[in-house]
């Protein structure tokens, strides 16, 4: 079976239809290289063909992009030296494309190539995006929801299917960084500004236009400037004034950027830099080493497992039980504040019906404004209309009346946390809805077995743990309670499928899971302060291991009172087991004082009148005075990176979390726990569970027990053994 | 093991290195050949007993390119037996000729060399020799490679120095390089530019803005800030390195960083026989010589390390140094120095430095040799200690002695 048609019309125009089998859009394997090959060279070699045109089988698009796991067979393909295999996989993947490009001219004069268009009826990602950039000429459809680009640093690599290398010399470093360090996609109209594809056409003229140019093309059209003579790359060779200093700036700008943690960029901006000095093909070679290079990288295997492999299985239903189609229909939506306008504005945005209820009417309308405040900033970005946004908000029933919630599948209370309100919502509305109906709690804090008591039907209760702001994160923490049921599971998973966000489903503990971890890492920061420790040196710390917001500026974005709250809760509810900490007494003092965050333009943090944090606030330093020696970089970021890994660990081990895929995703979409480290788990596989049991023990001997390895840990220390052998079998890495 | 001594040292004025300045019609060659032939001509020299010509220069590309070296012997009166030796050590370039020299001598290699410099940078722009340091993005991100100024500015933050610190060192760069003019203290070394038809071009260091006060320099806006905070932002970079520091205080300005010059210096170095031979005394001994490799990012603390390592090498103590020249850089590289040394200022820089008067790159560190002399023979000074910051991070220093 091939995913690649070709045929020859009878004015010796050939077509080659890619058309992926059983997927609905073109992903490229292994096989599919070697198929495109053999219609290339028959093409070549038919005297009767006068070009080819390569194109989609699929409406609206051209390719969806690599199948990863192409990577894996790759690296398999040389024995023990997984390099090679890598480096030989990707020069054969150039020698394909740039038999495309040269096209059987001659390489002296440039004459005697067949004109080869690439025709795209619309979204172009990655190898689909390379194989045209290979072609004489991209012509795309006028298609505005089409997306083109090279997402590929997104998930940790970056494009070495020759895309690095055409795209910088296409367009100079400067007008290909957008696209290749930060992935930009564009649609056809802005891809064709951007000088990425060169004409758009309306779609049913597309396969029509693409003929008209092969057949017209002449030798010089299909002669890429890169081998053409004198080609100068625009805006400057590195050694060129100019493009000496676009390379400077290059380099200053990724490095700060990535805080130096994700190999993708700089290999990416490396192969750039070396490629630019020397003639293409030598380019190619230097790109498909630094690719190598990246793949090699166990940042980026664990990047693409978490983030795309994973990631997507989770999204699938990985951990769904095998029951019938749970889909939501109709959702109740309890309580208007900021979560529940934000559930009920994804519910919505999902074709979901909403009834939104609070307790005033007003409360109820402050809820459903918030969509529209939502589809009007859309609309004002292009990116929503009018119409749409009267059928969402169309969707949406704010009301008093409890009774509107008949007929809901599902529902989800997102009223005070209090667990006496909850019980009391909980019992109203069992008495309302329907015996199917599965009741969803979104709590943060309150343990779902607790509020499950109140419920008649504790088997259709369950957890579902939104992440704020509702629209914005994309986790969805699933709890279940020690009577959930399947149903309500498969419920749960089904609504978050529908609203598009990425599931995880834990048991009940304190916390849940990602709350669970991150506390621990704010708290580790707050006590680096009443250490004497440099706050400076705490917030780079945590930046410099890919944490999107150290642990200070954190607790000032979650508020401080939040902090101070969670901290009372909880010794009340640990009682004598509460360990007596410095942390509370920084909070207690902070929120004393009204430094409640920058909700309140003062905490860790200085603000000005407009909210903007201008520095650390010198009040800290005057009370927890700078301790004559300082803790080196190293050290400040083991105590933080532990403070949650560990957390992680001892969740596994109590089996409130069940599946460390699950684990590592949440981590990253949930609190942004380094990227660059594929989650908690990951990290602790590259550096290996006996190093990690050794800086425990530094760690507990010079810190305390909290940094104490779980006994797991220590199994799998002893016998060498890393997480994923362990508990992912069936989850390889990429 | 022979003892390399300085028999004379000559410079040129230093000229803007713009293109008003009075040096941009004369050429790299022209202007190195001119001062070959003055401390020729004030010697009396026989050049063929010179071993070689060593010099620094920094932007060796278009006129500075090719060995300069050689095509300065070649241009000049010098016989053409006279190799020629062109060498980059950045910044200290002209202190690395004549430490070369002098390390040459006391190990026998030659009786007698001339070492120097010179640096057009109106007509060579720093910088137009390429550098992959902060090009190459694997080794830009590797040394955490930021330009001088925010290097300077790192400095400025780390060890705690303010604008007013800066300025107020930068006044006192121009004063006193007004009362060393006034006072004719540089008279023994200037040597007067002139064209082909012996006319006068340059015969001051035209760069200096006497009368400039703490008032005036706080008119400047800081010339780092916007590449340090905004594009690229090479902040970020820095503090990756240093993750200690909150921010980077920008303080550095055109009126307390060196000036872009033109100018050109040379040292007479020889053998205790080769005075004798050629009838010419000693001014001092070359008693020791150093260089350092250091932290990239900061790059300009050089100097702290260098002496360090000089003094210990040479079993001697700051205290035994009577007078010190250390390059004005930046304003922030001399305060790093006094304050990591408690050398007061009266005894650094006396005459002024390259704030007031230029760093004509390749060619300072053999004028500051100079500067000390004759500062010294001046106010009968016995030890003299010169020291640079140079870029990538390294440093050198040289001690003199009085003999």
């Amino acid at each position: 079976m091939t995913d690649f048609t070709y045929s020859v019309d009878a004015d010796g125009v050939a077509t080659i239809t890619w058309d992926t089998v059983g997927k609905s859009m073109n992903v490229m394997n292994q096989q599919g290289f070697l198929d495109l090959e053999v219609h290339i060279d028959t093409a070549l070699a038919d005297d009767a063909v006068k070009g080819v045109i390569i194109t989609s089988g699929k409406e609206g698009s051209f390719a969806g992009g690599m199948d990863l796991n192409i990577i894996a067979k790759m690296k398999e393909s040389e024995g023990d030296n997984p390099a090679k295999g890598l480096f030989e996989g990707v020069m054969g993947m150039h020698a394909i494309l740039r038999k495309i490009e040269r096209a059987g001219m001659d390489p002296k004069t440039l004459k005697g190539g067949k004109p080869i268009v690439a025709a795209l009826p619309g979204t172009a990602l990655g190898i689909g995006l390379e194989i045209p950039l290979a072609c004489h000429r991209i012509i795309a459809a006028d298609n505005q929801k089409a997306k083109i680009g090279l997402p590929e640093i997104m998930v940790g690599i970056f494009p070495g299917a020759g895309g690095t290398m055409r795209l910088t010399r296409k367009l100079g470093a400067m007008g290909a960084s957008p696209l290749l360090l930060e992935g930009k996609l564009n649609d056809p109209m802005k891809a064709k500004a951007a000088g990425v594809v060169d004409e758009v056409v309306p779609a049913d003229q597309l396969l029509e236009r693409a003929k008209e140019w092969v057949l017209n093309a002449k030798d010089a059209d299909i002669v890429k400037p890169w081998d053409a003579k004198g080609y100068k790359m625009p805006g400057g060779a590195p050694y060129h004034p100019a493009g000496f200093m676009t390379f400077v700036g290059a380099s200053a700008m990724v490095h700060g950027k990535t805080m130096g943690v994700y190999p993708a960029a700089k290999s990416l901006l490396s192969a750039v830099y070396e490629g630019s000095m020397v003639p293409f093909d030598t380019a190619l070679k230097i790109e498909a080493r630094w690719f190598t290079n990246v793949l090699m990288n166990p940042s980026s295997s664990a990047m693409i497992r978490s983030l795309f492999i994973n990631k997507e299985a989770l999204e699938k239903g990985a951990n769904r039980p095998a029951v019938a189609d749970e889909k939501v229909s109709k959702v109740g939506v309890i309580g208007a504040g900021m979560m529940g306008a934000g559930i009920a504005l994804v519910s919505a945005l999902a074709g979901i019906k909403v009834v939104l209820i609070d307790a005033k009417q007003e409360a109820a309308d402050k809820g459903k404004a918030y969509t529209t405040a939502y589809m009007d900033k859309g609309i004002a970005r292009k990116k929503a209309t009018e119409e749409k946004k009267e059928v969402v908000l169309s969707l949406i029933n704010a009301t008093t009346d409890y009774s509107a919630l008949k007929g809901c599948d599902l529902i989800v209370e997102a009223v005070f946390e209090d667990i006496g309100v909850k019980a009391e919502v909980t019992k109203k509305i069992e008495e309302i809805v329907g015996e199917d109906t599965i009741f969803a709690t979104n709590t943060s804090t309150l343990p779902i077995t607790d509020l499950a008591k109140a419920s008649k039907r504790p088997e259709q209760f369950i957890g579902i743990h939104f992440f704020s702001p509702v629209d914005k994160m994309l986790l969805v923490e699933i709890i279940k309670g020690k009577a959930t049921g399947d149903r309500a599971v498969a419920k749960a998973l089904d609504f978050v499928r529908q609203i598009r966000k990425t599931p995880i489903v834990v048991n009940d503990a304190r916390f849940f899971y990602a709350n669970r971890c991150i506390i621990p890492y704010i708290n580790e920061g707050i006590r680096l302060v009443t250490e004497g420790v440099a706050p400076a040196l705490i917030e780079n710390a945590a930046k410099m291991v890919g944490m999107p917001l150290g642990p200070l500026q954190l607790t000032d974005e979650t508020s401080i009172d939040l902090g101070v709250k969670i901290a009372k809760a909880t010794k009340a509810a640990m009682g004598a087991d509460y360990p007596n900490d410095t942390v509370d007494e920084v909070l207690f003092w902070m929120a004393d004082a009204g430094r409640l965050g920058r909700k309140a333009n003062a905490g860790f943090f200085a603000y000005d009148d407009k909210g903007k944090r201008t520095g650390l606030w010198e009040g800290l330093g005057e009370k927890y005075s700078l301790s004559d020696t300082q803790p080196d970089l190293t050290e400040v970021q083991h105590r933080l990176l532990f403070a949650q890994v560990l957390e992680a660990v001892r969740a596994l081990e109590e089996g409130v979390l069940m599946d460390i895929r699950e684990g590592d995703v949440g981590a990253i979409l949930g609190w942004g726990f380094a990227p660059w480290s594929g989650g908690p788990f990951s990290w602790l596989d590259m550096i290996g569970a006996p190093r990690a049991v050794e800086i425990c023990e530094s760690l507990t001997a010079s810190h305390g027990e909290r940094f104490t390895a779980p006994k797991l840990l220590h199994d799998m220390a002893a016998k060498n053994e890393s997480f994923y052998e362990r508990f992912g079998a069936n989850q390889k890495a990429a | 093991m022979s003892e390399a001594y300085i028999y004379d040292a000559v410079r040129s004025p230093r000229g803007k290195g713009r293109k008003d300045g009075s040096l941009h019609e004369v050429t790299s060659v022209s202007l190195s050949a001119q001062i070959l032939n003055a401390i020729k001509d004030r010697n009396n020299l026989d050049t063929t007993s010179i071993e070689d010509v060593i010099w620094g220069n920094v932007t060796q590309v278009g006129e500075q390119g090719g060995c300069l070296a050689r095509s300065a012997v070649l241009a000049s009166d010098f016989d053409e037996q006279v190799p020629g030796l062109a060498i980059n050590r950045f910044c200290a370039s002209g202190m690395e000729a004549v430490n070369l020299a002098a390390n040459q001598i006391k190990g026998g290699a030659g009786q007698a060399y001339v070492a120097g410099g010179v640096e057009m940078m109106g007509r060579v722009p720093m910088g137009s020799d390429g550098a992959a340091i902060a090009v190459d993005p694997s080794l830009a991100m590797k040394t955490y490679f930021v330009p001088q100024g925010i290097s300077a500015d790192i400095i400025a933050t780390e060890y705690g120095f303010s604008r007013d610190d800066a300025d107020a060192l930068a006044v006192q760069s121009q004063n006193r390089a007004d009362v060393a003019w006034k006072d004719h203290r540089f008279d023994k070394s200037i040597v007067t530019i002139k064209d082909q038809n012996g006319l006068k071009i340059l015969d001051h260091d035209e760069y200096m803005r006497p009368g400039t006060d703490m008032q005036t320099l706080g008119a400047l806006n800081p010339a780092f800030q916007a590449m340090g905070e905004v594009m690229p932002g090479f902040d970020k970079v820095a503090l990756l390195k240093y993750p200690h520091l909150e921010k980077i205080k920008h303080i550095h300005h055109a009126g307390n960083s060196s000036g872009i010059v033109d100018g050109s210096a040379a040292v007479l170095i020889g053998s205790k026989e080769f005075g004798e031979a050629h009838g010419l005394k000693p001014r001092a001994r070359i008693r020791a010589t150093a260089k350092i490799g250091t932290d990239p990012t900061i790059m300009l603390t050089g100097p702290v390390p260098v002496t360090e390592k000089i003094l210990r090498d040479h079993g001697m103590a700051i205290s035994d140094i009577d007078l010190f020249e250390v390059n004005e850089a930046f304003a922030s590289v001399v305060l790093r120095f006094m304050q990591a040394f408690d050398v007061d200022q009266s005894k650094v820089n006396v005459n002024g430095g390259a704030i007031a008067m230029g760093h004509p790159l390749g060619a300072t560190g053999a004028i500051i040799i100079g500067t000390l002399l004759d500062e010294m023979e001046r106010s009968d000074k016995e030890i003299g200690l010169a020291t640079l910051c140079i870029a990538s991070g390294m440093g050198a220093a040289t001690i003199i002695e009085r003999v």
